[in-house]
């Protein structure tokens, strides 16, 4: 491989008389762009594409009957309410725990610091044992919340804990204290001290927390699908839902479920674009 | 007062959501020490699972690392149309769901669609094989490696690579003496992220596995699979060896980090 690279060296550092190093230039970005969108095209484009086109196989009034047949619409029902709760618990635990981490010093903080990142690096299956076996059905402490809506919030929450943590932090790090301090000196009370400075200065940081928080919720599936227990109508969340049609040969039903979490997806990832380029704006 | 409130809040949903079901799990495997820990993750099933993952999961990376360098470079180094687009739709993976992920690519490759059969008239399996997972497992970690080393490229400026082609060095001299070592850190942060992702991949490789025992299963799916045939210590064990994995990668990433600054 090196010795190919320096053979291969010399040669292309000898310019061709009619062609500028400008031209060249141009050719490898033409090149590095091709394959790029080739690799993207097989990888990525071409099958979500197919996810879209088999959804729309019938047409718009198939998938739309598909989509809100009772127990397609409960699931997606289940899934956006489960994944805004899960957002919404976020913005006040993820606030709550950067704040502690950051403003608070205590004995094994570095150490808990450093746990919260668990849930990324941790498999979602794992994810899904490691809280069965706390709150499944012989649970230890006996709270027993398989099988049960409490129960999917709780996988949600667990894959989702480090988002607000780590988008709030590093803001609340760099926050001058200068202010909060005037503030108090002024009479405020710490609560009006938080809402009126601290607070407004977080704000863009949770929101960005909690949209992101909001997508991973929404297109869970290997943390959810144990705890569940995928009782139609009750715990059945869209991802397993996608998974058990796709088991029963049903890929139209699975596509059309799958389109709607794709919309979903998408409007996320522009909002929070969209948020992020105003911010840079700003 | 209000400091040792929202102290003990804090701790406490931690503890209830992170600390102890994590901490459950290792105590239920090394209660009876670390013999049948062991056992566990050398019966020949597991191994072959752990063989699979790793062939999958360092294709992947591979694959991932090559495109997220060529990506990079391009998107912070040169102008084209359609750039804006790319750079927002790289990012697009990570908001799928890793069931979609396998169900767009069961109904482009699957072995009843065209480019299935046509692959499988000349002897090829997609599907339900190597392929298949590598594929998946590539879609879910498509971002990782591009988005660390972006920042880091456009930090560094062009300044040195303008000076050393001046001085005549080809464009892979310029890549490998000066670009490459620049942004070797960030690069090595973005390949542990990626590896570890693509080794705790569950969802898209169970769609497009088919896990079959003994072929396609990788030691995600095998957790899944002893959990669900009552094989509660079993899947403990594996599931806390993915999860010694995570935490060697997360120590990884700690060490890497200081060095980008």
């Amino acid at each position: 491989m090196t010795d190919a690279l320096v053979v291969a060296a010399p040669r292309e550092s000898r310019p061709p008389s009619f062609l500028g190093t400008r031209n060249r230039g141009r050719y490898a970005t033409g090149l590095g762009v091709g394959l790029a969108t080739l690799y993207l095209s097989v990888l990525v484009f071409i099958p979500l594409a197919a996810v879209v086109w088999k959804s729309q196989e019938k047409g718009w009034s198939a998938f739309w009957s598909t989509v809100t047949a009772p127990e397609a619409w409960s699931t997606i029902k289940l899934t956006v309410l489960a994944s805004l709760g899960v957002a919404l618990i976020n913005v006040v635990m993820g606030t709550l725990i950067a704040w502690v981490l950051v403003r608070d010093k205590f004995p094994g903080q570095r150490v808990l610091n450093a746990l919260i990142d668990l849930p990324f690096a941790l498999p979602t299956i794992v994810a899904g044992i490691v809280l069965i076996t706390l709150y499944g059905v012989q649970s230890p402490i006996n709270v027993t919340l398989a099988y049960t809506r409490p129960g999917i919030m709780v996988a949600l929450l667990f894959v989702t804990l480090p988002f607000v943590v780590r988008t709030v932090q590093p803001v609340l790090l760099e926050l001058d204290t200068d202010m909060e301090a005037a503030a108090a000196s002024l009479g405020a009370s710490r609560f009006t001290i938080f809402r009126r400075i601290v607070l407004p200065n977080l704000t863009p940081a949770i929101l960005a927390g909690a949209a992101l928080s909001f997508a991973r919720a929404i297109s869970e599936y290997g943390s959810t699908v144990l705890i569940s227990g995928n009782i139609p109508f009750k715990t059945e969340v869209a991802s397993v839902q996608i998974y058990n049609q796709l088991q029963s040969d049903n890929a139209a039903g699975a596509a059309a479920i799958a389109t709607v979490l794709l919309a979903i997806s998408l409007l996320v990832l522009f909002g929070i674009s969209l948020v992020e380029r105003r911010a840079v704006r700003r | 007062m209000t400091k040792y409130a929202l102290r003990f809040v804090a701790l406490f949903y931690l503890a209830f959501l992170l600390i102890i079901p994590v901490g459950l799990i290792f105590w239920r495997t090394f209660s009876h020490g670390f013999g049948p820990f062991w056992d566990s993750i050398t019966e020949p099933e597991a191994i072959h699972a752990l063989k699979v993952t790793l062939q999958v999961a360092l294709l992947a990376t591979a694959c991932n690392t090559v495109f997220g360098v060529i990506v990079s470079l391009l998107i912070v180094r040169r102008e084209f149309p359609g750039k804006r687009v790319l750079n927002l739709l790289i990012d697009l993976p990570l908001a799928i769901s890793p069931v979609v992920v396998g169900l767009s690519l069961v109904l482009v490759y699957g072995r009843l669609t065209p480019v299935g059969e046509w692959f499988s008239g000349r002897g090829v399996n997609i599907m339900y094989a190597l392929p298949a997972m590598v594929m998946a497992t590539v879609f879910v970690s498509l971002p990782l490696v591009v988005r660390e080393v972006i920042p880091v490229l456009e930090e560094i400026g062009t300044d040195q690579e303008q000076a050393a082609s001046t001085l005549g060095a080809s464009a892979l001299q310029t890549f490998r003496r000066i670009t490459l070592p620049s942004i070797r850190w960030a690069l090595a942060y973005g390949i542990v992220l990626t590896l570890a992702r693509c080794l705790g991949e569950y969802g898209a490789v169970a769609v497009v596995s088919g896990r079959i025992k003994g072929q396609t299963q990788t030691l995600t799916l095998l957790v899944d699979q002893r959990f669900e045939n009552f094989d509660r210590s079993g899947a403990y064990s594996v599931a806390v060896l993915l999860a010694m994995i995570a935490i060697l990668a997360m120590l990884v990433l700690t060490i890497l980090r200081p060095k980008e600054a």
